[in-house]
């Protein structure tokens, strides 16, 4: 980035070849590209500069070599286990978002009366915001809940089935806050699957399963990737429900739940940064791996590409 | 809106698949009344114990949430943190987001992906070496804290947001308007701004809505009277005990309202189901 802005300024003009401004703006360079620079410095020293800031501090450790941290989190066992604990949250989470919502959407994808009433529907969730989606939890699921209260009075149950406070909670709250924004996506890449398709496909005798599994699927995988990816993250950095609804010292001790803690409450930066590094590394690990499983998907113009 | 797809009418009867469908969908909301309903319903009640509805209703809890959490105050630092938010992640988004939609240069995909990456990390994992830094230089615990933070995952979203719309535009409507002398100024001020008024309704009223709800980086970064809504919702809540939990579910219920009010007035403006990817619905009319 910085190489092009001053590859740029030195453009002056040489008698024999064409000048080097003619030449960068054959390939694209030119002045226009100065409306990047607000942007690529702002990401450079707000995002890249503290990230890395964020890598060298946790090399430094208060006491100990370059790698103590480290090795810090990873001999200790309850430090360790919070990125399975995540990982147990988040992947079944972001799996049932993107699973329920596909075939909701494929029911929803075409025209029908009240389907803008149904959408804006779904989508209130997304206004319920962390706190209320836990008291609302806390109080439907509690053991004095209307849950409880109705199976406990059609006779399902004897004693009140225990929802909150626990891994159930965090991972209620998760499909609440994270369904709606994954069927969104799901419902915008599915409507952007070209219908002449399916239309062509029915023309040739494929019933409703064919269509969906040799026409839509494939051409709706990336789209899922990346929507499974989206979710993913979300529900990756579970930090307020993993509080209020979960178990914050046990099932649902999560690892930003870990990082915030060691920068907040031991004040100890160097060590919270680790822990930042070391959860930005697993689930930038989960997002490669779908990644790269949707490199070997078909995206092409046809609709549905994400 | 052309009807390309004249699909038979459906049938009333439907295939067991879509009752299964329907009811999953059902069974959504279902739940999902009931957590809303027992905050709002709570919100409402004087007592509510072992039962199933609260002995008594009352508005009171509402005031005394009003007045207790300051709630003028801090609904007040949350529009200015919004505001200037969404403000400067257009500012810096909108014209990046134009070349990357129209430009090839080398070094784009880089580029593109070093947008991108704030919006694929979650927000603790570069919100606190963040929040590190701008402790280091005095910027946090205060309001420029905050907005500087939540820029991070905005500006991307304004890029990201923006290019369909950009991409709509015809680039021959530029050309001609050069082609007849207009400046770069002209060319932006006058044909390409109003062309894009609705992309950037769109992009600020998203960025409007994940600001008021984003809790990550403003937690980390709010000092006292920083606090947005969400923020002090939370505080609140895991520093319960004494405070009634009525007086907390009010202060919930008014977050919920608000953030109801942005989302309903964002999808006026909005088709969600557009977002990602344009359909061509309008195109064969």
């Amino acid at each position: 980035m910085t190489t092009l802005t001053e590859r740029r300024s030195d453009s002056a003009p040489s008698p024999q070849r064409p000048s080097l401004r003619h030449r960068l703006a054959e390939r694209g360079v030119d002045r226009q590209l100065w409306l990047l620079l607000p942007a690529a410095v702002f990401v450079l020293v707000l995002f890249l500069y503290p990230f890395f800031y964020g890598l060298q501090l946790s090399f430094q450790p208060t006491k100990g070599g370059p790698l103590a941290d480290y090795q810090r989190f990873f001999s200790d066992a309850y430090q360790r286990n919070t990125i399975w604990l995540t990982l147990r949250l988040a992947l079944p989470a972001a799996l049932l978002n993107v699973a329920a919502s596909v075939p909701i959407a494929y029911r929803m994808r075409g025209r029908f009366r009240g389907k803008r009433t149904l959408t804006t529907l779904l989508v209130v969730p997304i206004t319920l915001g962390t706190v209320l989606t836990a008291q609302g939890l806390l109080n439907y699921l509690g053991p004095t809940g209307w849950l409880n209260r109705t199976l406990m009075g059609l006779g399902i149950v004897d004693d009140p089935v225990r929802l909150t406070n626990n891994y159930w909670g965090v991972f209620f709250s998760l499909v609440i806050t994270g369904f709606p924004f994954a069927f969104l996506l799901v419902l915008s890449y599915l409507s952007g699957i070209d219908p002449t398709l399916e239309r062509a496909a029915t023309s040739l005798g494929a019933d409703w399963k064919a269509r969906f599994r040799r026409i839509t699927l494939p051409l709706l995988l990336p789209g899922l990737a990346t929507t499974f990816c989206l979710t993913f993250v979300l529900a990756f950095s579970v930090f307020p429900s993993a509080v209020l609804v979960g178990d914050p010292t046990g099932e649902t001790y999560v690892i930003s739940l870990a990082a915030y803690r060691a920068a907040y409450e031991q004040v100890d930066y160097p060590y919270a940064s680790a822990i930042a590094m070391v959860m930005g590394l697993v689930e930038l690990v989960v997002v490669a791996v779908v990644l790269f499983g949707r490199s070997r998907c078909y995206t092409g113009s046809t609709g549905g590409k994400g | 809106m052309a009807t390309l797809t004249q699909r038979p009418r459906r049938q009333i009867v439907a295939r067991p698949s879509a009752w299964i469908v329907w009811g999953v969908v059902i069974f959504f909301f279902v739940n999902l009344l009931g957590v809303v309903g027992a905050v709002l319903v709570n919100s409402f009640g004087t007592q509510w114990f072992d039962t199933w509805l609260p002995s008594g209703y009352t508005a009171t809890w509402y005031g005394e949430a009003w007045r207790q959490y300051a709630l003028f105050d801090v609904i007040l630092v949350t529009l200015e943190v919004s505001a200037l938010v969404v403000g400067l992640s257009l500012l810096i988004g909108a014209p990046a987001a134009y070349v990357l939609a129209r430009r090839d240069f080398p070094g784009k995909r880089l580029l593109y992906l070093v947008f991108l990456l704030p919006i694929l990390m979650p927000p603790i994992t570069y919100g606190i070496p963040l929040a590190t830094v701008l402790y280091k230089y005095g910027l946090a615990g205060n309001l420029s804290g905050v907005v500087l933070a939540n820029l991070v995952p905005s500006v991307p979203f304004v890029i990201l947001t923006m290019t369909p719309f950009l991409e709509q535009v015809d680039p021959r409507l530029e050309d001609a308007a050069r082609m007849c002398g207009a400046s770069t100024r002209a060319v932006f001020l006058r044909i390409l701004a109003p062309l894009l008024v609705p992309g950037l309704l769109a992009a600020s009223i998203l960025v409007l809505v994940r600001t008021v709800g984003m809790f990550e980086l403003t937690f980390l970064t709010a000092g006292p009277d920083s606090q947005t809504l969400v923020v002090k919702l939370y505080n609140t809540m895991s520093s319960a005990g004494i405070r009634a939990q009525q007086s907390i579910d009010a202060m919930a219920v008014i977050y919920t309202s608000m953030m109801l009010v942005l989302v309903v007035v964002a999808l006026r403006f909005i088709n969600p189901t557009q977002l990602v990817a344009r359909v061509k619905e309008d195109t064969d009319s």
